[in-house]
């Protein structure tokens, strides 16, 4: 089999099995500054006991993801030489910086956070978390420039047969970087905001600690329906229209518009078929697609047509990964309404079918993040640089098909393993709830 | 000094303060082969359970800062080591999350499952470290394009095995010390006769993988021993190497313990000063030797790279010797511990 091929199934597999975790970590990282900023403003042992049960998960859930990144930061060199070497002068340095500005901060302040409740002072261990809260955040700022900058490199000159620094700020806030970072740790909020409020249900339903729960419940949905709101508009729509702009191929790959049009609809639904490629059984909304990206419901819209066969993405999963995306990202609005609308009217309680929709939920924003890297990294094919560095010329040179296989089957019996016992581990937090303080510790 | 050097030697200052800080919570682990009592295997994983995950972001950093710094060595020898690599990221994969999983289950086989891999998890990085340094030392297989041209099996030669059983025996040594800090008088009198031991056979196998670097990489001596900074760090190892027994007989643990970490530092420096100003000595031909020119990022980047490093790493130290210092004394079991 073809190295290339290889290296990409395993970079997939092992990018797409670390990404479960981190977003889980930074939604309930920050869920826990508020949750444990209430304790400590209001004196109130309830929040308290919440942290903790919230914060069991997080250190499982960070556990895996801090095993599953060291991966990543190993595999440009061990898979991707010849990228390492093009690219080394600029992309080396946030994953450096990454480390000395994100990692040391959360991973000290994690164990701080754990442990140390009662070495510290109240103040210190709420300043604890607030710092994993922030380093999590840092450490997605310096990656999603890392990958930003494949996508709309800038401030580089290609010298001596490699990419070279021209200007470190350009490359640092390069055309795509701010809003992919807004766009991705909303992604991850909303994802911690739905383990709050699947967990929260299923304490409400199962009748566990039924008046704690309720207090999370109550934060999980406020917070929930607003960076689901954010993360449509202007989160999402600013996403879009960066592609638009600055990858026009990749966006006419995942708005599924194979010819170029004035005025052109946006596909709401419809299979893409192929060759040639066509979408069938579609429902389009007139000259939208043109107003969203361009602001003018007449304004051109490049298709697929308009570029070279070697240049294009795979058409049929960037279609269906970034609309699937779309339509989660849809409905976590729609529920989050709904339960704020019900919350507000104190009638979330009762709701049953609601609570139990939110168990079920708990996985749903992971889906949505794994299909929104999708689309943006097959997108780029077949590019590892867009428009600069091919992904079949990037792959190491002397690393023959047979140890890139035995290193899939490795990490994909691994991952197996570790990815089921996480659920077994998460599955027996959850129902063992909560623990009550007892009346000695309240008074520690 | 230009800005090449002075990134030869924070990637120096990342390894050291890596085989320093992961050196001991490594040590720790393999030591942890050898205990049976589960209230002690306990003291043992909670006697770094709040800072073995920023020592390993040293691990972490050191390759980010390899990359940004000397991008041909990182895509060199990580793809040269393809495998050995892969070996390592699984068992650092285990080990990271067995101190979350083991004490989530109350099963005997699910705690031994976890015992193990943590376990193994800790004595094969600490293995590879040393098979990697070695394998340096004697030089890779890389020819006129710095291309590597060897395999896994080329890896595993007796010399680079024998520097692997010397970083083995250093780190499990390093922990055994760290140990003798977080435990009280029952646990630490069984450490104590382990140390006299260990300290015999680190010196051993020091002293053979000495001897035999004279034949496997005779390059390495030239000129270094004119040089006074290697007679001050010779001096200092050798010091600290004597007065860690010495400490340890008269009870002053926490000065036992700075030795051995002075002397890590040493033995590292020491390496570093034969080596360079190569990164990677090639087997073929020194001429086509990696080194802190032929395999830099430009200027510019170093520069940037400096100033980041410059910002970063004070906050750093900052604040770990704040967390360190929160964790410092005995290990006492709580409802939170692992």
């Amino acid at each position: 089999m073809d190295v290339v091929l290889l290296s990409r199934i395993q970079f997939a597999m092992t990018v797409g099995f670390h990404f479960l975790f981190p977003p889980i970590s930074i939604g309930l990282a920050w869920l826990l500054v508020i949750i444990e900023g209430l304790g400590w403003r209001r004196k109130d042992e309830a929040y308290i006991t919440l942290g903790k049960f919230f914060g069991k998960i997080l250190a499982l859930t960070f556990a895996v993801g801090v095993a599953t990144g060291i991966v990543m930061e190993f595999q440009f060199g061990t898979n991707w030489a010849e990228y390492s070497k093009f690219v080394g002068d600029i992309f080396g340095a946030p994953l450096a910086a990454e480390g000395v500005f994100a990692f040391f901060l959360e991973s000290g302040f994690l164990g701080l956070y754990l442990f140390g409740r009662n070495k510290v002072s109240k103040g210190v261990h709420f300043f604890s978390i607030i710092m994993v809260a922030v380093g999590a955040t840092i450490s997605a700022f310096w990656i999603i420039v890392a990958a930003s900058w494949m996508q709309t490199p800038a401030g580089y000159i290609i010298n001596n047969g490699r990419a070279e620094l021209v200007n470190f700020w350009a490359a640092v806030f390069n055309p795509s970087t701010v809003i992919r970072f807004f766009h991705t740790v909303d992604a991850a909020l909303i994802t911690g905001a739905f383990m709050v409020a699947g967990v929260s249900s299923y304490l409400i339903l199962k009748g566990k600690e039924i008046e704690l729960a309720k207090k999370s419940m109550k934060i999980a949905v406020i917070f929930g329906l607003i960076v689901s709101l954010l993360e449509l508009f202007p989160l999402g729509h600013e996403s879009g229209r960066e592609v638009a702009k600055d990858q026009p191929a990749k966006f006419a790959a995942i708005q599924g518009l194979y010819s170029t049009q004035d005025g052109a609809p946006l596909a709401v639904f419809a299979v893409p078929v192929m060759p040639p490629p066509e979408l069938k059984a579609k429902i389009e909304i007139p000259r939208l697609l043109s107003w969203l990206a361009f602001g003018d419901p007449n304004a051109k819209v490049l298709g697929i047509d308009q570029f070279p066969q070697e240049d294009l993405p795979p058409l049929f999963l960037t279609f269906v990964s970034y609309h699937n995306m779309v339509v989660l990202g849809m409905l976590f609005i729609l529920i989050m309404l709904i339960a704020f609308y019900y919350l507000l009217k104190n009638k979330l309680w009762d709701k049953k079918k609601l609570l139990r929709i939110f168990v079920w939920a708990i996985p749903f924003p992971l889906f949505a993040c794994e299909l929104g890297w999708i689309a943006a990294e097959v997108g780029r094919q077949p590019w590892i640089v867009y428009n600069v560095m091919r992904t079949k010329d990037a792959v190491s040179a002397n690393v023959p098909a047979g140890d890139v296989i035995f290193s899939i089957i490795l990490f994909a019996f691994i991952y197996l393993f570790i990815g089921s016992l996480y659920v077994y581990l998460l599955f027996k937090e959850i129902k063992h709830g909560p623990e009550m303080l007892t009346v000695k510790e309240v008074h520690e | 000094m230009d800005l090449n050097v002075i990134w030869f030697l924070l990637v120096g200052v990342l390894i050291i303060g890596y085989a320093i800080l992961d050196g001991f919570d490594l040590g720790v682990g393999v030591l942890y082969l050898f205990v049976k009592d589960e209230n002690e295997k306990r003291i043992y994983l909670n006697s770094i359970g709040p800072i073995w995950d920023g020592n390993e972001v040293w691990l972490l950093t050191g390759g980010g800062a390899l990359f940004a710094a000397f991008p041909v060595v990182y895509a060199t020898v990580f793809s040269g080591f393809y495998l050995a690599f892969m070996l390592l990221l699984a068992s650092l994969i285990f080990r990271a999350i067995s101190f979350e999983f083991r004490g989530k289950v109350s099963s005997q086989g699910w705690k031994k499952l976890w015992d193990l891999l943590f376990a193994i998890g800790s004595l094969l990085p600490s293995i590879l470290f040393g098979i990697a340094i070695g394998n340096i030392l004697r030089g890779l297989p890389i020819n006129m394009q710095g291309q590597y041209l060897g395999s896994f099996i080329d890896l595993l030669n007796p010399y680079s095995i024998l520097v692997g059983l010397v970083s083995l025996s250093l780190f499990t040594l390093h922990g055994a010390l760290y140990l003798t800090l977080k435990t009280g008088d029952e646990i630490r009198n069984k450490i104590l006769p382990w140390i006299s031991k260990l300290w015999i056979i680190f010196i051993l196998l020091y002293a053979m993988a000495s001897f035999f670097t004279m034949f496997e990489a005779p390059y390495l001596f030239e000129g270094v021993l004119n040089n006074f900074l290697f007679w001050i760090l010779f001096i200092l190892m050798l010091a600290s190497v004597i007065m860690m027994p010495v400490f340890i007989k008269s009870g002053k643990y926490f000065m036992a313990f700075l030795s051995s970490s002075i002397m890590i530092a040493a033995m590292i420096g020491l390496s570093a000063l034969s080596l360079f100003p190569r990164l990677v000595p090639s087997r073929i031909s020194l001429d086509f030797s990696l080194t802190i020119y032929n395999s830099s990022s430009s200027q510019n980047t170093l520069m940037t790279m400096l100033i980041i490093a410059l910002i970063g790493m004070p906050l750093v130290i900052a604040y770990t010797f704040f967390i360190y210092r929160v964790f410092k004394g005995k290990v006492v079991l709580t409802k939170e511990s692992y």
